[in-house]
């Protein structure tokens, strides 16, 4: 049977959008200038940023923020915490056990540097997490960095509980890594009292390469990345004016489709979920009470997880085992340990992640070569 | 957002009794001219507000046009419901939840237009402010020194909630006032003292003197590129200048007149040419960024010496104003960058070693007569060239931007 390939690996990568693309190509040909040179055809560059930076801080509900663009959400993510540690390293820090790479390796960084660190346990309930925070803030607390949605598991952090405990100590900033939830989740920095935010383009369907940091205004961060002084001396290096404006065109698309599109996905979550439990031996891990519609993650018992993802991949069909930053290392899932599930599981589980366009035949197919390579494989 | 329109209210327009009307009007006009790239917007226009209805355009795009218009003193995002109080109330709340960072006091004062709705203006704001504390955390009343205050005006067409106000940049619509000739070099001052003109509701034209090959393209190009950042005020979004070829007048004096008093006798010129052009384009007064006592030109003697030529009166808006006042103003109106381009203007060639500090205008007079400056000066004024420096076509490039987002 001719089918075209069926890509369910979403939290890793997006296509491009044609018209994001589109936008990208023309801000090249068009307004290519220097963004930071004197003359008018810079100048268009520059507005080309400004309004680039205006839209996405709108769509953010970001109104006392200012934008820096980034290579991605890595450098966004190491630009926010060691921009924030004080010169003299120390102070403390409360983050959890389920980052992204970019922030857990960071922290673990600054702790060999004599910085100490606080982990939120994520698998209590949030009125119990919001207690645990309160006791863990500390007179030199400076940063709480905490992840919107998980990206393994889809599991959704109480941000906006998070950002008003927060937001009683003014000397504590708030960073959220928002890479999987913007466009797929409401995320509203002013009422979820956010400092920084850090956010991908390639993750919704915008260009790799490109990411950013909203940062609120007057926020003295440290520059990562020294040289002409641009993004406000916070992030030098000749901007990239097309990257800018296409990331500000992914957000727009995927935000004005996100409130349908959460529809559809908990359908075709709730879908995927009942599908997979009538396979014998498969559990579904991604069942929280805060759950990500766009992402499920279950376990096969008996085989292996890198072996599933091999033998679908012969028929075209894309999914994860881990998070794709990690699943070059043969350990188990931090992720998954933290949140209580055993070596075994931690080892051995598969990630499905969707996207707004992803069909429920999509999904059918998957299930059938699933179900077909389980059998075979057993 | 909860808002659906802003409210402008007028500046010191309130008050000028029968010239109110063409205020109103020049106001209207600028307000519209500015939005016009938002075709969704509407308008509504009563005795003392003047309503702009969003139609689902994004109101901070709409507030930042707002604060390029002279004339405007305040304006508020305002919510539309129907006289009724309980949807008052719920509008009201949603209003205030939308504030941050959240304000922790607030006052709720009510204006009761439509004297027909039953409930007057005190109990309408108690009743609010009951429904406000009951339902938020954290907030107080507090009547005398509120960090929010929440306006709600019960009008016959409905009912208002507003948060807060903001303020305009006040003085007068451009054009209300006339017309005025602004000489400007490319330095710091005269792009300032063109804003502060407009501020006033002058109507500017800009004079330049142009001395190729002394002066290069580029110093012609960087008054342009100033005049482009000043249009952004002018009612029509578009400043005409005048290029004056200055290079054989320039020449005769460095050649004939005594070093230290060039500079003088070149100033005198200036003014001269500047009278004639204004006269034939139906200005009726000069403009400068002078300010007293920067450089040897700028001393009183001097001023005094120069001005002789001309019965023009001579506003000189920058005068008593600091250095750093006015790079502060220029850094606000985004002219500074551009004016500190190093690049040679016709003040800066010829300059002699030591320039008379106070000069007499008999010495002036006395010196000129030495040689018949007649044809030049009317050379250069013959021989403007005129260009209109224009917003509109960097706006279309704008919105060429905009299409890309």
């Amino acid at each position: 049977m001719e089918r075209e390939m069926v890509y369910l690996d979403h939290s890793a990568t997006t296509q491009v959008d044609e018209e994001v693309m589109d936008t990208y190509v023309r801000a090249n040909l068009n307004f290519w200038g220097n963004a930071s040179s004197l003359h008018n055809f810079g100048a268009l560059a520059e507005q080309v940023l400004i309004r680039s930076s205006r839209q996405m801080l709108t769509l953010l509900n970001a109104n006392d923020h200012q934008m820096i663009f980034t290579s991605g959400a890595t450098e966004s993510n190491n630009l926010a915490i060691k921009g924030l540690a004080p010169n003299h390293l120390r102070g403390h820090v409360i983050t959890t056990q389920i980052e992204h790479p970019s922030v857990y390796e960071v922290c673990l960084e600054l702790e060999k540097k004599g910085l100490q660190m606080s982990y939120l346990d994520v698998k209590q309930s949030v009125a119990e997490m919001i207690r645990q925070l309160e006791e863990m803030i500390r007179p030199d607390t400076f940063l709480v960095s905490c992840m919107h949605v998980n990206s393994e598991m889809g599991l959704v952090l109480p941000i906006e509980e998070i950002g008003k405990v927060v937001a009683k100590y003014p000397r504590v900033k708030f960073h959220v890594d928002a890479v999987q939830s913007v466009g797929k989740l409401p995320v509203d920095m002013a009422s979820s009292q956010i400092d920084l935010l850090s956010a991908s383009a390639h993750k919704i369907h915008g260009i790799k390469g490109m990411g950013c940091l909203v940062v609120r205004k007057g926020l003295r961060l440290l520059p990562q990345i020294a040289g002409g002084g641009q993004m406000d001396g916070l992030r030098s290096g000749t901007v990239h004016v097309a990257g800018a404006a296409s990331f500000a065109k992914a957000m727009r698309l995927v935000i004005e489709g996100q409130a349908e599109a959460f529809k559809r996905m908990q359908r075709l979550f709730d879908y995927t979920v009942k599908q997979l439990r009538h396979i014998e031996g498969v559990q579904v891990n991604s069942q929280f009470s805060c759950q990500s519609p766009y992402i499920v993650n279950f376990y096969v018992q008996g085989i292996r997880g890198e072996t599933l993802v091999h033998a679908l991949s012969e028929h075209d069909v894309y999914v994860s085992a881990k998070s794709a930053c990690s699943s070059k290392s043969k350990k188990a899932s931090y992720v998954l340990l933290a949140l209580g599930f055993d070596e075994q599981v931690a080892t051995e589980s598969l990630r499905v992640s969707f996207a707004q366009e992803t069909t429920l035949e999509e999904i059918d197919a998957f299930l059938e070569v699933l179900r077909e390579e389980v059998k075979r494989l057993r | 957002m909860v808002y659906d329109r802003i409210l402008v209210r007028y500046g010191e327009l309130s008050i000028k009794g029968k010239n109110r009307k063409i205020f109103k009007n020049a106001l209207h006009r600028a307000i519209r001219f500015k939005l016009k790239p938002f075709a969704a917007l509407t308008f509504e226009i009563t005795r003392d507000r003047f309503y702009i209805i969003l139609n689902g355009v994004d109101a901070n795009v709409v507030s930042e046009k707002l604060n390029e218009v002279f004339g405007l003193q305040s304006y508020s995002l305002a919510a539309k419901t129907e006289n009724d109080i309980d949807a008052i109330k719920k509008l009201a709340l949603e209003v205030i939840t939308e504030q941050y960072p959240g304000p922790t006091t607030f006052k709720v004062e009510t204006k009761r237009a439509d004297k027909s709705f039953f409930m007057q203006s005190g109990d309408i704001s108690r009743s609010v402010g009951g429904h406000l504390l009951a339902n938020t955390h954290n907030l107080i009343v507090n009547v005398h020194q509120p960090d929010m205050i929440l306006n709600i005006e019960v009008r016959r067409e409905g009912s208002f909630v507003m948060a807060g106000r903001v303020k305009g940049l006040g003085g007068f619509p451009v054009g209300s006032s006339g017309k005025g000739l602004l000489m400007i070099s490319g330095g710091i001052d005269s792009p300032v003292a063109g804003y502060l003109l407009q501020k006033r509701g002058v109507e500017i034209e800009a004079i330049h003197f142009a001395s190729p090959p002394y002066t290069s393209e580029r110093s012609l190009q960087k008054v342009v590129d100033l005049l482009k950042k000043v249009a952004v005020y002018a009612a029509t979004g578009e400043i005409k200048l005048h290029i004056v070829p200055f290079t054989k007048l320039q020449e005769a004096i460095h050649q004939h007149m005594p070093d230290h008093y060039e500079m003088t006798i070149m100033r005198r010129m200036m003014y001269r040419i500047a009278e004639g052009v204004a006269k034939n384009h139906d200005i009726m007064v000069l403009a400068n960024g002078e300010s007293l006592g920067q450089v040897a030109s700028q001393t009183l003697a001097s001023m005094n010496a120069i001005n002789a030529v001309t019965a023009m009166p001579i506003i000189r808006p920058v005068a008593t104003y600091d250095k750093l006042e006015i790079i502060d103003v220029a850094q606000k109106i985004d002219t500074y960058e551009t004016s500190i381009l190093p690049f040679e203007d016709c003040c800066t060639i010829f300059v002699p070693k030591s320039p008379a500090t106070h000069p007499t205008q008999a010495l002036c007079e006395q010196y000129e007569a030495m040689v018949d400056f007649t044809d030049l000066i009317a050379d250069c004024i013959k021989q403007v060239e005129t260009r209109i420096i224009s917003i509109v076509e960097m706006e279309e490039t704008l919105a060429e931007i905009d299409a890309l987002l």
